[in-house]
This record gives structure tokens, C-alpha cells and sequence, in this order.
């Protein structure tokens, strides 16, 4: 038993000596601390002894620990080792499900599960890394930038025209890039102010929106001359051109009057990078897969231009 | 307090022992280093009831996972399995999901609301009797006494100076615990795979790394707290004791000494008179079998685990002197008042705490017995995307995504019609339902399924911002039905 100190008080009912800290008159009791309690601590110090002979530990001077600027423990253990290593068995897992998409028909993807599956999971990765800074997470599209989601293609839309895009890109680098420019008609002064608001009124009138009769029809003429070689004399575009159709309720640069104006004022120029370099044939067929399982894959069919 | 009467004047058969509490409050130091219990045999029905209880917890831990329960091919046939690899808990008929996790969290919130209600009825018999840490520290302080002796003999043992005896007991002990507790981390992990693989796995060295941590973990723990830290874990460890005093009140039952009949103690000789004094003669041997190191006489203490072996200590002694029995014994705290005031007991079973305590047990145990029965093999979930929200179409329709989940808990493949109840107009489109008729899907036993789900809405349609649909899975040969409600969102004003 240890000596009393006279100077601490005493709890009368437990016989524990206090520390004198008291609030709002509860006190603290100066319980003993189990010595096995101290062994731990002990024990803790000697593991970290251990530890720091097993496992990197130190900082060390360069050259003193070979190539590294800290020691590396007998176990030679590495974070960035192991996530290499786990990249390699990831891309090994992944392996087997690129073997399956080669040479495989969408047809084939879309009745299989499991490749289903994995098309949706690595094509969703990569679009996310890829494609989603312009075409939005969701692939919903921007002004400027397509929705993939809808059945609206300006260069088409089945499985292995998709795949084209994504090797050859739009108007890229690539030496096959799909490839057409639309004239920037005010800008270059090609068509006045007053021409195009014109055409601008016949656009809007053919995909059912009401115009000035008298500018529909002087629109009409213009757009018979200037216009209609590559969006088609009715309007619904040509997908070996890349001209949009002009007849649906979708705008790629605004459906509003001033938006059409000023697309045609200065003749939009949207690129879309070539990924022919830049990821390899499986990875493209992943891709191209997932964006036309996004909803509006058309068959290898369709109607070659916005028919 | 007095203990040198001759033991000579004794009544027969009374022992009496020089033991000290060495966890009494007048002894306790700053800086503890653990003293050694040693806990005398007591002899009883609570020392009887704790053996049969500690027989049958030994015996459903390590055999448990030997038990077997047919489930047909393809699935494992341990009747008590936790199944990590495949997300699988099996409880003979019960199987388990991961998303189905609140049937344990039902569980823990019963054994919660058991063990309240035990408190409040019969205080801490879940210490005294079921708790691990007893259970094993009982099994353990067995082997100790089979190699040592009991409590004189293992004291004189340890203070004895080394010889080949201690030698050979010492090492005896420690090998047999050793031993015990490697068996009961080896239990463990047989919880958790096959039973019978891993036990041939793990003395081949074949059985998954987790195995091994666990099995080592655990002999290491339970020969430390069961062989040598023993009632420290009680005390200093666990918490249950601190929160006892809240589940506790002064109408529950508690391993007692009956201060109103013992006092005044002291020595008693075979003819003296019991007038005007105590029944208790002072004999200590409820401190001697106290495997706390406490004196019950002292009245309630954290350290009391209420294993009653003072009772039947207690009552061996009352009966050679010729007392009545259960001078120590189960007694609440209300009623040692009414004892000292010379009224009469009462045991209010009965009480707004108690009540409280076994509706809510009743009502949970209901919820979740009701669950299990109604629970199904068939379960449909979707979720629609956000993002987008929905797709404008070229022909002015519009379009949403779902990802339906659909889960056939059946441990046999199913055929399903997967349908849309809402406008008839819906057009519906499943990715990855192969080689079936449109609308049906195929999915494996025991699965959990994703389906890309496409509904299209043409524009004559749309009469509104949304549109209320449901989900509906049929199984085509039971008829048994899922459903998930959702909506589709059109875009419009």
C-alpha cells in the first residue's frame, strides 16, 4: 500500500486518494493504472523497433539507401510496387474481356451478360477519362458538343461508324479525319446581314417553327444556292457530309433565331480529337460499344443520311 | 477481526482460510501490479448450474461448425456458415444477403434488449454465467487446479522455490491452455469456410492467410485474458460493469450478503450461543472462491461479475453450523432495507423498467420474426438515371434509363417476364436478355442481376412533366411477383 499523502484528500466512500480536480463538486479519483497497462506501452516500443527493421522508416541522405531517399526495411516493401503490380493484374483481368470484344458484332455484345457488362464497366471508365470533359458525364452533350444519348447522328450512328469517329476523329490531325466546313457566311462576307436572318427564318420554318412568310420564302431561294448541297434540298442533311438535319427539334449550336444567326455568320468548326494513337483497338471497341448502348445505337442499316 | 480460534472448537467439517480480499477498496495501491486469485472449488447448485452452462457453450462453439444442412447442389452445406467470399451469412434454413444485414442488426438490437432486461430482473447472470471471458476463465482456473491443486496448494506452489514438481505442473498448465486456446481460435475460423476443408487445409498449410491471423490472434487472446489477466479484463477492460449501474435498480436481483442476518460477524465455537450476534462466523470462504478477489460482505462492487459461487460457499458453511442457508444470496437491494427494518420482502418482477424492456423485445423479436417469414426469393430494384434526366428523341419522343436489379434468392435458375405497368404507350427495351422472348429475362440461382432497361415514350404521349410507372418481375412458372415503382420523367411542361 502506498503512504498516504497527507495533502490529497481522500474519497470517503471509495477510499481512493483524488487528484484534487473537482467540477461542479464531482472529483476525479486517482484510481491506480493497471501495470499491464505499462507492458503495452512497452511492448508498443518494442513493435516499432520492429517495424522500423521490417518496413521503410527512415529518411535517409540519397545514395545511402540505394536509389531511394528513405531506408527499405528488410521487407522491401513498396506502395508503389504493389500498385504497379495491381495494375498489372487489373489489366489482366481486363484482358479476357477485351479478347471477347474483338471482332465481336454489337449484336453479339448486347445478347451476352457478362460482355455487356464489361462494355458498360470499361467503356463507362474510359468515356469518363476521355470523352466526358466535352460530352458531360452522362454523355448528355453541351452547346457545340452532340448528346450521345438520343438517336440524332451527324456522321452516323451504327456501331462501326461510331468506332470510325473514334479512330479517325473530326475534323483532327488524323489524315482520314472525318472532314467538312461549313463556309462562315457573314464573317467572310459571303451572304449579307440581312440574307442571312433570311435563311435563318427558312430554317427555323422547316422544322416547324413560324417565321415571316415573305423571309421563309426569300430564305428558300438563298438557301436553294448556298445551303442545300450539303443539307439536302429538304433540309435533312447528309451523314457523309456531316451536315446536320436541319428538320428536327435538335440544335447542336442553339435552335434560337439569334443562335442560328450566329452559327451561320461564322460557319461552326467542331473538332473531336482522332484516338486511333491514343488507345488501342480493344479499348476503342469497349468504347464505341458503350456509347451506342447509351440508347440510340441504329442498326448497320440505316438510312445512310438523316432519312 | 479475530481468526485464530483453534480449529479444534470448530463445528465439523468447517474450513477456515487466512484469505484476504486483495481487491478490497482498504488494500488497493496507485501503480497495481496484478495479485493472483486464487479461487478456492466451491461446491453447489450454481457451481453445478455453471458447469452444465459451460459445457453446453463449449460444446456449441467448437462443434457448431461441424453440423451440416443440405441445400442442394452448388451450395455449401455447413449448417452455421458467414460466407465472406461469396457475401453469404447461412443459419441452417436462414440464408442471408449482404443488403439483408438488418436481420443481424435485428439480432444485436434483441440480445441488447435481452440483456437489459435480464439486468433489470436478475442483474449481471449474463457475467456470471454466459459471458466468454467467464466461461473460459472458468474452463482455464479447471485446468489450473487439475495440474496445480486447489487454492492452499497453488499458493504454496508459488511461493515454493523452483523445483522439477513446479517445473512439470507450470508447463503442464500452460501447454493444456495453450492448447485450448489454439482450439478455440481454430474454431473460429471454421465459422468461416468449410469446416472440414480448412481444418485439412490448415495443418497442410493450404488455408487462406486470413485463416492463420485469425486462428493465431485468437489463441494468443484467449491465453492471455483467460490464463493470465482473468478478472483485469472485467475490470479495467469492459465496460458492461460501468454501465451495469444504469441497468441495475434497487428491485433487481444480486448475488447479496445478507447484512441484516450476518452482522455482527465473527468467530463462532461449536456450542457458543447465536444470540445477539451475526450468522456470519467470518470463515472467508466467500472470499476464497471468489474468482474477483473481492468480499462480497462489502456490498455492491464493479468488480462483482455475480458468478454466485460465494452462495454456495456461503451455504455449505450455514449448513455445517447449522444456520440457515442464503446468508449470501440472490436478494435485491430494496429488500435488504425491508430485511433491516423487519418488513416484509417484495419482488416487484413487474415494473415499468421490466415492461418496457420485454415489449420492446417482444415488438423487435415480432419485426423480425415477421420479416423472415414474409421473406422473399424474388426482389426488384430500380434506379433511374439522372444523368441525363431524359433524352429528347428525333421524332419529338423521349427516353429514360434504368438500371433494374433484379435478385432470385432460389438456388435454381429462373425464366421472368419483366414488364412496365403505366401508359401503354411505353415502349420497353432490355439490354443483354438474350435467346428470349422480348420482356423475359434469365437469371442464375442465387444471383443478384443488373439489367440496363430503356423506356420510351412517343410524343403523342406526353401529357405531362411525369409519368408514374412500375417495375413488375413475374416469375413464370411460381407466379411470384417484385415490384419497384419509379417514374419517367418526359421533359415536358
Amino acid at each position: 500500500m502506498s503512504e498516504h499523502d497527507e495533502t490529497r484528500e481522500t474519497d470517503a466512500h471509495s477510499g481512493t486518494e483524488t487528484t484534487g480536480h473537482e467540477w461542479d463538486g464531482i472529483k476525479e479519483l486517482d484510481t491506480p493504472l493497471p501495470r499491464w497497462w505499462l507492458y503495452i506501452f512497452y511492448a508498443s516500443i518494442v513493435w516499432s523497433v520492429i517495424y522500423m527493421v521490417f518496413m521503410p522508416a527512415w529518411p535517409a541522405l540519397p545514395g545511402l539507401a540505394g536509389e531511394t531517399d528513405h531506408t527499405r526495411g528488410l521487407r522491401n516493401h513498396s506502395e508503389r510496387a504493389n500498385v504497379a503490380e495491381a495494375l498489372d493484374e487489373l489489366a489482366e483481368m481486363r484482358a479476357s474481356g477485351f479478347a471477347a470484344l474483338e471482332g465481336a458484332s454489337i449484336d453479339e455484345i448486347e445478347s451476352n451478360p457478362e460482355l455487356l457488362g464489361f462494355v458498360r464497366a470499361a467503356g463507362e471508365a474510359v468515356f469518363g477519362d476521355r470523352c466526358a470533359t466535352c460530352h458531360g458525364v452522362g454523355a448528355q452533350g453541351f452547346v457545340g458538343y452532340p448528346n450521345l444519348n438520343d438517336d440524332i447522328w451527324i456522321w452516323g450512328g451504327s456501331y462501326d461508324e461510331i468506332r470510325h469517329t473514334l479512330q479517325v476523329g473530326i475534323r483532327s490531325e488524323h489524315p482520314d479525319t472525318r472532314f467538312s466546313q461549313m463556309p462562315a457566311f457573314g464573317r467572310d462576307e459571303l451572304l449579307s446581314r440581312s440574307e442571312i436572318a433570311d435563311v435563318s427564318d427558312y430554317v427555323l420554318s422547316l422544322s416547324g417553327v413560324s417565321a415571316d412568310a415573305g423571309a421563309v420564302g426569300r430564305g428558300q431561294a438563298i438557301y436553294d444556292v448556298q445551303c442545300a448541297s450539303c443539307h439536302m434540298d429538304d433540309g435533312r442533311g447528309d451523314r457523309a457530309q456531316g451536315a446536320p438535319n436541319l428538320t428536327d427539334q435538335n440544335w447542336l449550336y442553339g435552335g434560337s433565331r439569334e443562335q442560328i444567326i450566329a452559327t451561320i455568320h461564322r460557319g461552326p468548326y467542331g473538332v473531336m480529337p482522332a484516338w486511333e494513337d491514343r488507345l488501342d483497338d480493344a479499348t476503342i471497341d469497349a468504347l464505341a460499344a458503350y456509347v451506342f448502348l447509351l440508347g440510340g445505337g441504329e442498326d448497320a442499316t440505316a438510312r445512310p443520311t438523316g432519312q | 477481526m479475530s481468526n485464530t480460534t483453534p480449529k479444534s472448537m470448530a463445528a465439523p467439517g468447517i474450513t477456515r482460510s487466512k484469505a484476504e480480499a486483495v481487491n478490497a477498496a482498504d488494500t488497493r495501491e496507485l501503480y497495481k501490479k496484478r495479485e493472483p486469485i486464487y479461487p478456492k472449488l466451491a461446491h453447489g447448485k450454481f457451481r453445478f448450474v455453471k458447469w452444465v452452462i459451460m459445457a453446453l457453450a463449449l460444446g456449441v462453439y467448437y462443434l457448431v461448425p461441424f453440423l451440416r444442412w443440405d441445400r442442394g447442389p452448388g451450395a455449401p452445406d455447413q449448417a452455421v456458415l458467414v460466407d465472406f467470399a461469396h457475401g453469404r451469412f447461412y443459419f441452417f434454413f436462414i440464408e442471408i444477403w449482404p443488403q439483408e444485414i438488418y436481420y443481424v442488426t435485428g439480432l444485436l438490437i434483441m440480445a441488447a434488449l435481452g440483456l437489459f432486461l435480464a439486468s433489470a430482473l436478475f442483474g449481471r447472470v449474463w457475467c456470471g454465467y454466459a459471458c466468454p471471458q467467464t466461461v473460459w476463465t472458468d474452463l482455464f482456473i479447471m485446468v489450473e487446479r487439475m495440474f496445480e491443486g486447489d487454492r492452499n496448494a497453488r499458493m504454496k506452489l508459488d511461493r515454493a522455490p523452483w523445483s522439477l514438481n513446479k517445473a512439470w505442473r507450470k508447463t503442464g498448465k500452460h501447454a493444456v491452455w495453450l492448447v485450448i486456446a489454439f482450439a478455440t481460435g481454430g474454431a473460429w475460423i471454421l465459422y468461416f469456410h468449410d469446416a472440414w476443408d480448412t481444418l485439412a487445409n490448415f495443418f497442410t498449410g493450404t488455408a487462406a492467410p486470413s485463416s492463420y491471423v485469425f486462428a493465431g490472434v485468437l489463441t494468443f487472446t484467449t491465453y492471455t485474458l483467460a490464463g493470465t489477466m482473468r478478472e483485469q479484463v472485467c475490470t479495467y477492460m469492459c465496460p458492461w460493469p460501468r454501465i451495469q449501474a444504469a441497468m441495475t435498480d434497487r428491485d433487481a436481483l444480486n448475488v447479496t450478503y445478507r447484512i441484516d442476518r450476518g452482522e455482527p460477524r465473527g468467530a463462532h465455537k461449536k456450542n457458543d450461543s447465536w444470540d445477539n450476534r451475526g450468522d456470519c462466523i467470518d470463515c472467508k470462504q466467500c472470499v476464497a472462491v471468489c474468482p474477483m478477489g473481492i468480499d462480497i460482505r462489502d456490498g455492491a462492487q464493479l468488480e462483482c461479475i455475480q458468478c454466485a459461487l460465494c452462495i454456495d460457499a456461503c451455504d455449505d458453511i450455514m449448513g455445517k453450523v447449522g444456520r440457515p442457508t442464503g446468508l449470501i444470496t440472490y436478494e435485491t437491494d430494496d429488500n435488504i432495507d425491508r430485511f433491516v427494518k423487519g418488513e416484509t420482502p417484495r419482488y416487484p418482477f413487474i415494473r415499468p423498467r421490466t415492461m418496457v424492456y420485454a415489449v420492446s423485445l417482444a415488438i423487435v423479436t415480432a419485426l423480425m420474426l415477421g420479416a423472415l417469414v414474409t421473406r422473399t426469393h424474388l426482389e426488384l430494384n430500380s434506379q433511374r438515371d439522372r444523368n441525363p434526366n431524359y433524352v429528347r428523341l428525333s421524332d419529338g419522343g423521349v427516353r429514360n434509363g434504368y438500371t433494374v436489379n433484379v435478385i432470385n434468392k432460389a438456388n435454381a435458375p429462373r425464366v421472368m417476364d419483366l414488364a412496365v405497368e403505366g401508359d401503354p404507350a411505353i415502349g420497353v427495351r432490355i439490354l443483354g436478355a438474350p435467346d428470349l422472348m422480348p420482356g423475359q429475362i434469365e437469371i442464375g440461382p442465387d444471383r443478384s442481376q443488373d439489367y440496363v432497361v430503356y423506356l420510351t415514350l412517343p410524343d403523342d404521349a406526353i401529357d405531362g412533366p411525369r409519368e408514374e410507372i412500375t417495375f413488375v418481375v413475374t416469375d413464370q412458372e411460381t407466379g411470384e411477383t417484385a415490384r419497384s415503382p419509379s417514374v419517367l420523367i418526359t421533359g415536358a411542361e
